[in-house]
Formats: structure tokens, C-alpha cells, sequence
């Protein structure tokens, strides 16, 4: 176990490459509960959110659900989540749990009195239910006849009796489903999955695996790959800025700005290779001899049998192929530049 | 965890097997389980002069990377040449076929180092 954000949150179960190797093959089931849960409800409440989020919370229908972000002034990323939309007025935030306090009151303050923002840590439960027998696994734990959602979206059904919503994300590149509920029926839900997944080869799974198999799906962390002072347009994650909607958003004149002129920095992905040292948050990153930026994210990918990597570099940035360098205990260690999803998308 | 009662430990989870001819460096149980499953490990050159406390060797799950610190002075003098291909044995066998290198410590008789039961002791704490 090891303190993360507030919380005690286990490394591991079995062991890192046993969850990581399940969750591709089988299933892993994951305790999100750390993950801010945060209920946004009353008449205005899409107006608010519109004001806040770089993705436009407009396009969501009922039951549907998109990658998001908190952004400042200057267009840096405060925090990434999900957005549902559960109803008329009424959606759900998935937030970091190390941005969940503060993320709280950035809605609050930039919100509107007849707007709630309800859901301070520890009062709700989240599961996620990852890997190619996800679907199998939960579909005999829901009433008969449950029409399970489609990819990015969510129902509010019953695991065994007990109601939650049901989402088809996830951070894992995997098909899958993420869980939310009361911590009364969080362990129940826990303790019946891991029951009828057994025999499909589902295990446990924690922080560890999580951050290999986000990592080899290219999906960035925050604290590392996305922070107040990198925006979504450098983390190469422009798709989920919405520029054409009327309304401002905090820091969208920066970054119409930065779209328009091009920007400065930019996160490409990187593989070493076979026997040679991984690499890891924090190391720089050389062209022909000269430093261009650091790596981000790094681990020696499970998968692939090799380090893989999230890197900040200058602009023009090196493009897909071409040879670089990073820097591990005084020595240049050989590298590719790679596109940042690491494995073919499923 | 297995802790031999024939090996000296150092609090930094390194073990250390006095032979005849030199002596034998590893890292203990606790460490491999600690670390979890090992995907790479760099080794230092042989014939190359180390203080004791001195990083010696890097060992890398996929968790984190892990310095490992020479238990005594004196020279290396062999390396486990399989580690490179399979580095997954400091996992399987911690104590045996998962050694690190080999040295030839500068004192007969190595000092502050811990034995069995006051390592153990350590990881109770």
C-alpha cells in the first residue's frame, strides 16, 4: 500500500505483470475509488459547466459521456476527467483524486447559485471492470435482458440489486466499464465481481498495472503528462478542445491562440528497445546531442518487452521514426520516436 | 521471507555470502518482492574498485529503478552474466542462480553488516 492523494491505495495484488497481463488477455477490476466523484445538478447546471470545460458539455446526450478538461487563464490543464451527462441538468464528473478538492472549488466559484456541486472524497465508490471478458463478466451480474452501453456511454442498472451507474470507459485501452456507487455497496459490487470473473481469469489489479496499461494506450497522467502549466493543445490532446462553440471557457483565447500560431512544446511518444534501461518521469530527452525536453511518463511496457515513453519536447518536434536519445544515471540510451498510443487501438 | 542465517545483510536489502576466495552479492526477498517483477538490471564491470555504500549495480521492475549499494569495499571481480537475458531469476531465486556479482572484499572480516535475525528485525520495524 502506498499513501496517494489522501488515500491508502494498494501497488499491487498478485503482481504487477500477472494484473497487467489479465487485463489484456482477460479482465482486471480496479478500485477507483480515490477517483472524485462529483454530481452537477439544477437549473443552469449546463450553462456552468459549458463556462468551465474545454470540451463542449453542449454535445452530450442523456446517458452520454466525453473526455474533458478544467482549464486557467492560460489555457494549462487543472485537471482531466469525464463528463456524463445522466439527465436534463444533471451530469457526473470523474475527476483525479488529487485535483478533487481543488477542482470542487473551481466549479463552485465559477458556477452558479442555483447550480450544486455535489461529492467531497470519500463519499461515493468506483470500480473499474477492464479487459476483453469485461463485458461476459458483468453480464451475469445485471438483471436479464440489460442492454449494456455502447462505448462512452452509461446506464444506471442493478449489480446484484444493488444500483449504480455503469459506464463503457476506462483507462486502460481496453473494452470495459467503469462503476459508480455508494461506498455502502462498493465492496459488495467489488466482492461479487471478482466472484464470477474468477474462472475467466479476472484478477484484483492496482495502482501499478494502472499505470502500465494507461501508459501503453498513450493516455496521460496528470501531475506528469498534463498540468497548469502544459495545455491540452502541447499533450497533443486538441481533439477534446472545443473551439467552435460560442461560449468562453478559462484560457480559450490562449489557446485559439496557440492553435493559430502553432505551440512552442509538444508530447511525443518515444520506444527504446530489448535489454536497455526504461525510461522513466523526469529523464531529459536529446536530438543529435542537444536536450529538446524530458520525459514525461516512462515504463518498461509489459506488452511490448521494452521501454515506452510520454516526452515533452521543443517544437518542430521530432517526427515518427526518427532517432533520439535519453538520459538514464549519466548515459544516452538509444530511442524512437513513436506515435503516442503504444499498442493498436481496440 | 526467507532470510538464510549463513548470509550477512546490509539495511540498504543487499545480502552478502562470505566464501573462501572472495565473496558472493545479492539482493535479499524482501527486495525482489518489494520490487516486484525485475525487467532489467546493469551491472558493474569487473575489476572496477568500489567503497562500501557505494551504487554498484541498478536493478529496474517495472515499478521503479533501484540502486543497489556495495555491502563492502573492495573489487569486483565477476558479474552473473545470465541476469541480462533473464532478470526475472532475482525474482525466482533471490539467494541462488539470482546473484549480482562477485567481490573481493578489502577486509577480511566486513563491519557493519547485519545477521540474519537483526535484518529480519529491520523489516519488522
Amino acid at each position: 500500500m502506498i499513501p496517494f492523494a489522501g488515500w491508502n491505495l494498494p501497488v499491487e495484488y498478485t503482481g504487477l505483470l500477472a494484473e497487467h497481463k489479465a487485463t489484456r488477455q482477460a479482465a482486471g477490476l480496479f478500485d477507483i475509488s480515490h477517483m472524485g466523484q462529483i454530481r452537477v445538478r439544477g437549473c443552469g447546471a449546463l450553462a456552468a459547466l459549458e463556462s468551465l470545460l474545454a470540451n463542449d458539455p453542449a454535445k452530450l446526450r442523456d446517458g452520454e459521456g466525453h473526455y474533458s478538461f478544467l482549464t486557467n487563464e492560460k489555457g494549462g490543464v487543472l485537471d482531466d476527467l469525464y463528463v456524463y451527462r445522466l439527465g436534463s441538468e444533471d451530469f457526473l464528473l470523474v475527476v483525479n483524486a488529487s485535483r478533487h478538492k481543488e477542482d470542487l472549488q473551481t466549479l463552485v466559484q465559477g458556477g452558479h447559485p442555483n447550480v450544486k456541486f455535489i461529492g467531497e472524497p470519500g463519499q461515493s465508490a468506483g470500480l473499474a471492470l477492464q479487459g476483453p471478458k469485461s463485458e461476459g463478466i458483468l453480464l451475469r451480474l445485471v438483471p436479464e435482458g440489460t442492454l449494456l452501453p455502447a462505448k462512452n456511454h452509461l446506464i444506471q442498472t442493478k449489480i446484484q440489486g444493488m444500483t449504480a451507474w455503469v459506464a463503457r470507459t476506462g483507462y486502460t485501452g481496453e473494452d470495459g466499464f467503469e462503476i459508480f456507487t455508494d461506498t455502502e455497496s462498493g465492496p459488495k459490487i467489488w466482492n461479487a465481481i471478482l466472484e464470477a470473473g474468477k474462472k475467466d481469469g479476472l484478477l484484483p489489479c492496482g495502482l501499478g498495472s494502472r499505470d502500465s496499461l494507461r501508459l501503453e494506450s498513450g493516455f496521460p497522467l496528470h501531475g506528469q503528462d498534463l498540468s497548469p502549466e502544459i495545455t491540452p493543445l502541447e499533450a497533443g490532446l486538441g481533439f477534446f478542445v472545443d473551439l467552435s462553440r460560442p461560449r468562453p471557457f478559462p484560457g480559450r483565447a490562449q489557446l485559439e491562440k496557440a492553435k493559430k500560431d502553432g505551440v512552442s512544446r509538444s508530447s511525443i511518444g518515444l520506444v527504446g528497445q530489448p535489454n536497455q534501461p526504461p525510461p522513466r518521469h523526469g529523464y531529459p530527452v536529446f536530438l543529435d546531442g542537444k536536450q529538446i525536453g524530458v520525459v514525461t511518463s516512462g515504463v518498461p511496457s509489459p506488452t511490448l518487452g521494452h521501454g515506452i515513453a510520454l516526452a515533452l519536447v521543443t517544437t518542430p518536434a521530432p517526427v515518427c521514426g526518427q532517432d533520439l536519445e535519453f538520459e538514464v544515471r549519466g548515459r544516452r540510451i538509444p530511442a524512437k520516436v513513436s506515435p503516442r498510443r503504444f499498442l493498436p487501438k481496440k | 521471507m526467507n532470510t538464510p542465517n549463513d548470509l550477512l545483510y546490509a539495511k540498504s536489502h543487499e545480502w552478502l555470502r562470505l566464501e573462501k576466495d572472495g565473496a558472493t552479492v545479492g539482493i535479499t526477498d524482501h527486495a525482489q518482492s518489494a520490487l516486484s517483477d525485475v525487467v532489467f538490471v546493469e551491472l558493474p564491470k569487473t575489476g572496477r574498485k568500489v567503497k562500501a555504500g557505494e551504487v554498484v549495480a541498478t536493478v529496474e521492475s517495472v515499478k521503479a529503478a533501484s540502486d543497489i549499494y556495495a555491502p563492502v569495499a573492495g573489487e569486483i571481480t565477476a558479474v552473473n552474466a545470465t541476469l541480462p537475458n533473464d532478470p526475472g531469476m532475482i525474482n525466482r531465486e533471490p539467494y541462488g542462480q539470482g546473484w549480482l556479482f562477485r567481490i573481493q572484499p578489502e577486509q577480511p572480516n566486513p563491519t557493519g553488516l547485519l545477521s540474519s535475525s537483526d535484518y529480519t528485525a529491520t523489516l519488522t520495524r
